[in-house]
């Protein structure tokens, strides 16, 4: 990550990705692509944002720093701490607590000697507990970065979380 | 035998289900042509889908035919056709199944959606967690402009139609229509008050439809196959199939594409029955905004929205949430409130305060804090917030709070009396 220019960060790919997601709205609409472009530069930050990041996002998308500020504290997707270089989001709304999501959470923090918000020494995981992801039929499950992960046990927990670089 | 898959599912079994050829093979895009053509007019369309008795499939159950007849398809400027795919309430998941297996069959059913009501413009909302679908319906849409059936000037036709996707990136109030709209404009999701309704103020301010991502994607079966037979599938006042997210203590957890009406009975029999050999202790019949039943009631009720009215409870979205006899009602209500008191977004003093109030008694009583009076709170607050705010996440929230009380009261008074679940040695 310490390639990124995080004062100068929407260039490149990064500005090419965010003008794909423009080209969707109408011209006078640019702010239309506030949430994608907050997402874009968020991962290629690491994970998370900082303000002078959220600032550079505002101007490219001639919107006032507040709007942008107000849109990435409202949505949880978006950070404002580290995070590990993989988070770990576990669901334990209702339909994967009933398939023991709260057990899971206990095991993982065990495991990975760190509480829900933490990062991991090695700076390698973090975990964040997440409202219901959608996927409540194949309960337990959690999001590693772009991928669900279904039908949890502690043992499959360990091999995806070994599997990880 | 329930009859499976019949509309918005009936391709996720084929290999490679999600690619255009593999959808064109199943007749796909055959009624995109027929409109286009002018085969069939908008009129006639509106008209079908009111035979079908096609209801909405986001939780309302709006009827479809007459929400699209209320947009003017000749009145000048920009239109748009949006759909929700935010799909966020808890036990829900069944249009994640549509984009990932099926994507071109809402394709279809967005531009003729589009094309009825003179949008040559749509957009499809999807969470911002759902990255596998987003994949699949974004390469679909590029399949889709390269075979001709979007674009401009359509197969000659004369007709445009632009269809992108737009991203979330968690909030489960985004997935309320007016919230929806805020948030593609690039702001917080706030709902907006209502009227004007979307239909004449929407995006940009411009006429909009919105209809869940299952509403749309029955529409090209519907005019392939006919309204009529759409509506005997279902129930009278309800056509169709229904997509149900069947979770929880479950055998067979899954998403299961029935015909509407069919008996709560079979659809527990299709999910292998409650797990481990136990007996059925409550059902959460369409999704975490929805009455929580007793097994009694639930096992003498049908899946459409009469008869689950009757029993007490709402079809929703069709995401039925199974408790086992041993599930602590009192830690699930706990799980409910918290999440609405996180979701709310905020706007409305009797929501944003009430769902922290409602979450906070709960949480006390569960922890074997709580007093006497917490129930009569309980359904003092819950019963302050309906009617009181913008939006159907306040009613929603009190939704719970109500009905586990009304069914499962000792719980929360044994937790009350003794400082623990009916399932601990006091
Ligand atoms: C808090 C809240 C959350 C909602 N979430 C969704 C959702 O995730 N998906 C959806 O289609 N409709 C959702 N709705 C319903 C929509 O507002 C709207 O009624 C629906 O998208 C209309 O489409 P339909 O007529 O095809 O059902 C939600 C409503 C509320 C109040
Ligand atoms: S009811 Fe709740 S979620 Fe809806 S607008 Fe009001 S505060 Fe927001
Ligand atoms: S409750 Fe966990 S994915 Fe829906």
């Amino acid at each position: 990550m310490s390639s990124v220019d995080t004062l100068n960060i929407i260039q490149g790919d990064v500005k090419k990705r965010i003008d794909r997601w423009l080209a969707r709205y109408p011209v006078d609409q640019k702010q239309s692509a506030v949430i994608p472009s907050l997402r874009i530069v968020q991962e290629v930050n690491g994970g998370h944002l900082t303000k002078e990041i959220m600032d550079q996002v505002a101007q490219y998308l001639e919107m006032t720093p507040i709007s942008v500020y107000e849109v990435a504290t409202f949505y949880s997707n978006f950070e404002h701490q580290p995070v590990g270089r993989h988070k770990i989001c576990l669901c334990t709304n209702i339909s994967c607590m009933l398939r023991g999501s709260d057990e899971l959470l206990d095991y993982l923090k065990t495991k990975l000697d760190v509480d829900v918000g933490q990062v991991t020494e090695d700076g390698k995981f973090s975990i964040k507990k997440v409202e219901c992801l959608g996927a409540c039929v194949n309960a337990p499950m959690m999001q590693i970065d772009k991928t669900f992960y279904e039908n949890l046990t502690e043992q499959r927990l360990d091999e995806i979380l070994d599997s990880l670089e | 035998m329930v009859e499976l898959n019949l509309c918005c599912y009936r391709n996720n079994h084929l290999d490679k289900s999600w690619d255009i050829d593999t959808y064109i093979s199943q007749g796909g895009y055959q009624v995109w042509k027929q409109v286009l053509s002018g085969e069939l007019t908008p009129q006639e369309i509106i008209d079908e889908v009111k035979v079908s008795n096609l209801r909405g499939r986001g939780g309302a159950g709006f009827p479809t035919g007459l929400k699209w007849s209320f947009m003017n398809r000749h009145s000048p400027g920009q239109k748009y056709i949006v759909c929700n795919s935010d799909e966020s309430e808890p036990g829900t998941c069944k249009d994640r199944d549509i984009m990932r297996y099926n994507p071109h069959q809402l394709i279809e059913g967005m531009a003729i959606a589009g094309y009825v009501i003179g949008a040559s413009v749509g957009y499809n909302y999807i969470r911002g967690e759902f990255w596998e679908p987003y994949d699949r319906f974004t390469r679909a849409i590029m399949q889709a402009r390269e075979a001709g059936m979007l674009g401009n000037n359509i197969l000659g036709s004369g007709w445009d139609f632009d269809l992108n996707t737009h991203q979330g990136a968690g909030a489960y109030i985004c997935g309320e229509e007016t919230a929806l709209l805020e948030s593609i404009e690039g702001k917080k999701g706030q709902p907006r008050f209502k009227p004007p309704f979307p239909a004449s103020y929407g995006l940009y301010g411009k006429p909009t439809t919105i209809n869940n991502t299952e509403t749309l994607a029955s529409i090209p079966m519907i005019l392939a196959k006919g309204g009529d037979w759409f509506a005997k599938l279902g129930v009278p006042g309800a056509g169709g199939t229904k997509l149900f997210s069947m979770s929880g203590h479950l055998e067979k957890p899954a998403n299961y594409e029935i015909p509407m009406g069919t008996p709560f009975k079979d659809l527990l029999s299709l999910a292998g029955g409650v797990w481990k050999g136990r007996e059925l202790k409550a059902v959460i019949p369409g999704g975490s905004s929805t009455a929580v039943l007793p097994a009694d009631k639930a096992l003498a009720m049908n899946m459409d929205y009469d008869s689950i009215a009757k029993a007490g409870s709402f079809l929703g979205a069709g995401s039925v949430i199974v408790m086992d006899d041993q599930t602590d009602m009192v830690k699930s209500l706990e799980r409910l409130t918290w999440f609405y008191y996180d979701e709310s977004c905020g706007q409305c003093t009797p929501c944003r305060e009430g769902t922290g109030w409602m979450y906070r008694v709960v949480k006390r009583i569960r922890q074997g804090k709580g007093r006497p009076e917490d129930i009569e709170t309980l359904k003092d607050v819950s019963g302050k917030i309906t009617g009181r705010v913008i939006c159907g996440l306040g009613d929603a929230a009190a939704i719970p709070v109500a009905s586990f009380l009304q069914h499962f009261e000792h719980e929360f008074r044994h937790y009350i009396d003794h400082g623990c679940s009916i399932f601990d040695r006091a």
